[in-house]
C-alpha cells in the first residue's frame, strides 16, 4: 500500500514535471524541471529494484546531460530574450495528435493487453551479475558503446570548435 | 506490489508529453529535452518489463545502459550541432531552418 | 613460445604502420622505432636460430610452429601460419641481423635526405616482407609476403624518383632513370610472378594444400611425380616438373636470372643501402630460398626423365657466366656489384640444378654477407666521393682540369688511390672482395663455391663444372678490377683527391660483416678437407643434411679430390692476377685498357650483350605495336567505322521517323506528362515546408491511424 503510494505520488510529480518541460515559456526552467522529471524515473528505478540504473540515472542524466542543456541554454541565451512564442504554428495540432497517441497507448497498455508476470525476486547479486555481464556475453555491445561515445565526443568537439579564419 | 500496467501507462504518457516537446517547441534545446524524456520513457518501460518478467537475466538493464549512453552521445553531438547552427545562423529556431523546402 | 613466431614479422610492420601515422614528422623516432623493432627481430631470430642449431633433430622432429585458420574455401579450410624447421633457423641466422646492420648504416648514408622517416617507414615494411616470407609454413602466405617485397623494392628503388630537383643535386636525368628502374624491376618481377601464381593455383588445384609440409609430403609428391600431363612438342610430362618449372620463373623473375635479369642492374639506382639489402643479401636470394623449400618438387622427377633439374642448372649456370662477363665491362661500381649478384646467384641456381641442396643453402647464406659488406663498402666509397666532389668545388680545389667525363659519384673511371683516404673501407672492401673472388682458404665466399664445384665434380656435371669454373676465373678479374681502380693507382679526379672516410655508423657495419664474410665460411669446411676438415667436420653441411634427408634427398659428406679444389684455387688466383696485370700494375686512363685489347666482345659486354635493346625492340615493341593495333582497330579500321555507321544509319531513320510520330504523337504526349507533374508539383510542393516538425506531425498522425487501426 505504502509503495503504491509512493509509486501514485512520484507519477504525479515525473509527469508534472514532463509538462512543465515541454510548456514552460522560460527554457531555464524547463531546464530544471527536466531534472526534477529525470529524478522521478530514477525513483523508479529505485521502486523496480535497479539500483545501479538509478544511480546511473542520477550521474548521467542529471549529472552530465542536464548540465550540458543548462551550458547549451546559457551559450546561446542571447537570442532567447525577444518576444517570440516559445511554440510554432503547429503547436495546437501537435497537442490534439500526442492526446491522440496517448489515449490509444493507454488504451492498449492499460485495458487491451494482458501482460505475463513472473513472479521471480530480483537475485542479491544483481550488480555483480551486470557487471560480469558487461565484460563477458555483452562485451561486445559494450565496447561498441564506448567506442560510440569517444566517436561522439571528438565529433562534437569538431563541429562546436571555432573555426579559425 | 505495483502492477507492471502501472509502470507501462506512466512510460507512455511521459513519452507522449516528450513527443509533443519535440513537435512544438521552437528551440532546438526545447526539442533535445523532449528527445531525453521520451528516451527515458523508453527506459523506464525496459526496466519495467525486466524486473516483471527475467529479474535474474541481466539483459534488460544492459539495454537500458546502452540506450542512457546514446542518450549521452546524442546530447553531446546534438548540442554540438545547435551551438555550430547559432553560430552559423545566428538563432536556434528550427521553424527558420527550412532548407529542406520543395 | 611457438607464439613468438609472429612477432618476428609483426614488430617491424608495427613499426611502419607507427611511422606512417604518427611519427614520420620527427626523424629520429621514426629511425628508432624501425631499428628498434629489427634489433628485437634479430634478437628473437637468433634465439630460435640458435635452438636449432644446438637441437637439429628435436627441432627437426617438432618444428616451431604456429598455425591459424585462415579461410574458408569451398568445402575445406585454409590454414596458414609461421614454422621454423633448420632451413628457416639458417635464414633466420642471416637476415634480421642483415637488416638490422643495414638499418644503422643507413643512418648515415642516408642522414640529409629530406625524405628520411619515409625511408625507414619502407625499410620496416621490407623486413616484414623477408621475414614473414621465410617463416611462412605454406605458398600462399609466402606469396603474400613475396609480393610485398616487390612493392618494397619497387617504392625502394624509385625512391629518388619523386624529389624535386632543387632538394639535392641529383639531376633531372637521374630522377628519371630511377622512375624508369623502378617501373622496369616491378614489371619484369610481374612476368615471373604471374607465371608463379599459375604454379601455385595448380598445386593447391592438385594436392589441396599449399602447406609445405602437406603439399610436398612423400605421398602427394609420387602421385604429382606418376601422373603427367601431355604438352605440346614436349610429350608426356608429370604435374611435378610442371610446377616445378612454373615455380621457378617466379624465382627466375626475383632472383634475376636470364631472361628476367634486366631489371637488377638498373634497380641500383635505388639508395646504397636498399641495393646491399634488398638487392643483394635477401630478397634477391629469396628466389634461391623458394626453390629450396619446394625442393622436393624438382628433386622427385628422376634425371633424364623430363625433370626439371636440367632447366634449373642450365638457366643457374648459363646465368652465372652470362652476367660475370657484363660485370666485367661496367664502369659503375654499383652496377659491377649488381651483375656479379646476377652471377652468384646463377651459381646458387646451377648447384641446385646439380642437387647439391646443402651447397646452394650455404653460398646463399655466405654471399648474403659478403655481397651486402661490398655494397655498403661501395655506398661508402660513394657517399665519400659525393662529400669530396663538394669539398672540391667549396675550395676552388678544380686543379684537375682535365677531367673529361663529367661527375658521377659511382663512376669507378673518376676514383682510384682511396685506399689511403679511407682505410677502414677499404679493408673491409678487399676482405669482402676477395671472399667474392674465392680466395683459398680464409675467405667464406671460398668454401662455398669449393663446395658447389666440388659437387658438381663429383655428381659428374662436367658442363655445369667447367662453366662455373670459368665464371668464377671472370668473377675473380671483375673483383680485383673493381679493387684496383677504386683504391688503388693514383686519384682520377678532385673528388677522389678529396674524398674522406664515412662516419662511424656506417663503417662500423662494414666491420662487423668483413668479419662474417672471412669467417662465416668456416662453419662449412668439409670434414674430408686435409687438415682443417678435421676440426670442423663439415658442421654446416651435416646440419642442414638433417633437413635435407627428411626431404628425402641423400646428402653424404663428398670425398676429398684435389682436383676440382686446385681448378677453383688456381681460378681465383688467375684471375686476380689477371687483374692486376690489366689494372694494377700500370696507371691507368679514362678508358679500359681491356677495350683496346678485347674490342667487339668488350663492347658486347659493356653493352649487356644488347639484351635490353633487344626487348626494347621485341617483347617492348610487340606490346606497342599489339596496342597501336587495338587502338587502329578499334578507332579507325572496324568497331569506330560499324558504329559510325550504326549511327548514320540511325540519324537517317531518326528524321523520317521524327517528322511523322515524334512531332505529332510522342511530343504531344510528353509535353501532356510534363504539364501534369508540374500540375501535381506544386500542389505537393506546398507540403514540402521544410520544417522537420511538420513532418514529425505527420509520422505523430500516421502513428496514431496505424494504431487504432490495428486495434479494430
Amino acid at each position: 500500500m505504502v509503495l503504491q503510494a509512493v509509486f501514485l505520488i512520484t507519477a504525479l510529480l515525473t509527469l508534472g514535471s514532463a509538462l512543465m518541460v515541454v510548456l514552460h515559456r522560460n527554457l531555464f526552467i524547463s531546464a530544471l524541471f527536466l531534472i526534477a522529471s529525470f529524478f522521478g524515473v530514477a525513483v523508479f528505478y529505485v521502486l523496480l529494484e535497479a539500483e545501479f540504473l538509478a544511480v546511473a540515472q542520477v550521474l548521467i542524466y542529471i549529472g552530465a546531460i542536464a548540465t550540458l542543456i543548462v551550458f547549451a541554454i546559457m551559450l546561446s541565451r542571447g537570442m532567447m530574450t525577444g518576444r517570440t512564442s516559445p511554440r510554432n504554428a503547429q503547436a495546437l495540432w501537435a497537442a490534439g495528435g500526442s492526446l491522440a497517441l496517448g489515449a490509444a497507448l493507454l488504451y492498449v497498455v492499460v485495458f487491451r493487453v494482458q501482460w505475463p508476470v513472473a513472479e521471480k525476486a530480483v537475485p542479491a547479486d544483481m550488480i555483480q551479475r551486470l557487471g560480469t555481464g558487461l565484460v563477458t556475453d555483452y562485451v561486445v555491445p559494450f565496447e561498441l558503446a564506448s567506442l560510440l561515445l569517444m566517436a561522439a565526443l571528438i565529433g562534437a568537439v569538431m563541429i562546436a570548435r571555432e573555426k579559425e579564419v | 506490489m505495483i502492477p507492471l500496467s502501472w509502470y507501462l501507462a506512466v512510460a507512455a504518457i511521459l513519452f507522449v508529453i516528450g513527443f509533443y516537446g519535440v513537435l512544438s517547441r521552437r528551440n532546438a534545446i526545447a526539442i533535445l529535452m523532449g528527445i531525453e524524456l521520451m528516451l527515458n520513457a523508453v527506459n523506464l518501460n525496459l526496466v519495467a518489463f525486466w524486473r516483471y518478467t527475467q529479474p535474474d537475466q541481466v539483459a534488460g538493464q544492459v539495454f537500458a545502459i546502452i540506450v542512457i549512453t546514446v542518450a549521452a552521445a546524442e546530447a553531446a553531438v546534438g548540442l554540438a550541432l545547435f551551438i555550430a547552427l547559432y553560430r552559423l545562423r545566428g538563432t536556434v529556431h528550427i521553424d527558420e531552418i527550412d532548407l529542406l523546402r520543395g | 613460445m611457438n607464439g613468438v613466431l609472429f612477432l618476428i614479422p609483426a614488430l617491424p610492420f608495427l613499426a611502419f604502420v607507427f611511422i606512417v601515422l604518427f611519427t614520420h614528422q620527427n626523424r629520429r623516432v621514426s629511425a628508432g622505432l624501425t631499428i628498434g623493432a629489427t634489433a628485437i627481430a634479430w634478437l628473437l631470430g637468433w634465439y630460435i636460430a640458435f635452438q636449432a642449431f644446438l637441437n637439429p633433430d628435436e627441432v627437426m622432429e617438432a618444428p616451431f610452429r604456429l598455425t591459424l585458420p585462415w579461410f574458408a574455401g569451398g568445402y575445406t579450410v585454409f590454414y596458414t601460419g609461421f614454422q621454423v624447421d633448420l632451413l628457416t633457423a639458417v635464414m633466420l641466422f642471416m637476415v634480421p641481423f642483415l637488416c638490422f646492420l643495414i638499418f644503422v648504416y643507413s643512418l648515415g648514408y642516408m642522414e640529409k635526405d629530406p625524405r628520411f622517416s619515409r625511408f625507414f617507414a619502407y625499410l620496416a615494411l621490407f623486413a616484414t616482407g623477408m621475414l614473414g616470407f621465410i617463416l611462412a609454413d605454406n605458398l600462399l602466405l609466402a606469396f603474400v609476403f613475396w609480393e610485398l617485397m616487390g612493392v618494397c623494392s619497387y617504392l625502394l628503388i624509385g625512391f629518388w624518383a619523386f624529389r624535386r630537383p632543387e632538394e639535392t643535386h641529383i639531376d633531372t636525368a637521374q630522377v628519371q632513370r630511377a622512375r624508369a628502374a623502378s617501373l622496369k624491376a616491378f614489371l619484369t618481377t610481374r612476368v615471373g610472378d604471374t607465371i608463379m601464381l599459375v604454379g601455385i593455383l595448380l598445386l593447391y588445384a592438385l594436392t589441396g594444400s599449399l602447406r609445405w609440409d602437406e603439399a610436398l609430403s612423400p605421398t602427394s609428391l609420387k602421385a604429382l611425380a606418376e601422373q603427367s600431363t601431355y604438352i605440346p612438342f614436349l610429350g608426356e610430362v608429370p604435374w611435378a616438373t610442371v610446377l616445378a618449372v612454373l615455380i621457378f620463373w617466379g624465382a627466375i623473375g626475383k632472383s634475376a636470372q636470364f631472361p628476367l635479369h634486366v631489371w637488377l642492374p638498373d634497380a641500383m639506382e635505388g639508395p646504397t643501402p636498399v641495393s646491399a639489402l634488398i638487392h643483394a643479401a635477401t630478397m634477391v636470394s629469396a628466389g634461391v630460398y623458394l626453390i629450396l623449400r619446394t625442393f622436393p618438387l624438382f628433386y622427385v622427377v628422376e634425371e633424364g626423365a623430363n625433370g626439371a633439374m636440367g632447366f634449373v642448372a642450365f638457366i643457374g649456370a648459363f646465368t652465372a657466366l652470362f652476367a660475370a662477363t657484363m660485370g666485367v665491362a661496367q664502369f659503375d661500381i654499383k652496377r659491377v656489384l649488381a651483375y656479379s649478384t646476377i652471377s652468384q646467384l646463377g651459381y646458387m641456381f646451377a648447384a641446385l640444378g646439380i642437387g647439391a641442396y646443402v651447397a646452394a643453402a650455404f653460398h646463399l647464406l655466405m654471399h648474403a654477407f659478403f655481397k651486402a659488406l661490398l655494397f655498403l663498402g661501395a655506398g661508402s666509397v660513394i657517399h665519400a666521393m659525393e662529400h669530396g666532389h663538394e669539398h672540391a668545388h667549396e675550395h676552388g680545389h678544380g686543379h684537375r682540369t682535365e677531367e673529361s667525363l663529367p661527375f658521377n659519384p659511382n663512376d669507378m673511371r673518376l676514383m682510384g688511390g682511396l685506399f689511403r683516404r679511407m682505410p677502414r673501407t677499404a679493408w673491409t672492401f678487399v676482405a669482402g672482395g676477395l671472399s667474392l673472388a674465392g680466395f683459398p682458404l680464409i675467405t667464406a665466399g671460398f668454401w662455398s663455391k669449393d663446395e658447389i664445384l666440388a659437387e658438381a665434380w663429383y655428381t659428374g656435371h662436367s658442363v655445369v663444372f667447367w662453366t662455373l669454373a670459368i665464371a668464377a676465373f671472370v668473377t675473380a678479374f671483375y673483383t680485383g678490377r673493381q679493387i684496383f681502380l677504386v683504391f688503388f693507382g693514383e686519384p682520377r679526379s678532385a673528388a677522389a683527391q678529396h674524398a674522406t672516410e664515412s662516419p662511424t655508423t656506417m663503417t662500423l657495419p662494414l666491420v662487423i660483416l668483413a668479419f662474417f664474410a672471412v669467417a662465416a665460411g668456416w662453419v662449412g669446411i668439409p670434414e674430408a678437407f686435409p687438415g682443417l676438415g678435421a676440426v670442423v667436420r663439415g658442421w654446416f653441411q651435416r646440419f642442414l643434411g638433417v633437413q635435407a634427408e627428411a626431404l628425402g634427398l641423400h646428402v653424404e659428406a663428398l670425398p676429398f679430390e684435389p682436383a676440382p679444389v686446385l681448378i677453383s684455387v688456381a681460378m681465383a688466383l688467375g684471375g686476380l692476377g689477371a687483374s692486376w696485370l690489366v689494372y694494377g700494375r700500370r696507371p691507368i686512363g679514362v678508358t679500359d685498357p681491356l677495350q683496346g685489347a678485347l674490342g667487339g666482345l668488350w663492347m658486347a659486354w659493356h653493352r649487356k650483350y644488347w639484351v635490353d635493346e633487344l626487348y626494347q625492340a621485341t617483347v617492348v615493341a610487340f606490346a606497342r605495336w599489339l596496342s597501336q593495333v587495338a587502338y587502329r582497330f578499334d578507332d579507325a579500321w572496324v568497331i569506330d567505322p560499324l558504329v559510325d555507321g550504326v549511327g548514320r544509319f540511325g540519324r537517317w531513320l531518326g528524321a523520317r521517323v521524327r517528322r511523322f510520330i515524334d512531332e505529332q504523337i510522342i511530343d504531344r504526349a510528353v509535353n501532356g506528362t510534363a504539364w501534369l507533374s508540374n500540375l501535381v508539383g506544386e500542389w505537393f510542393r506546398q507540403i514540402q515546408t521544410g520544417q522537420v516538425q511538420n513532418y514529425l506531425l505527420a509520422v505523430l498522425a500516421a502513428v496514431t491511424v496505424l494504431l487504432v487501426l490495428g486495434l479494430f
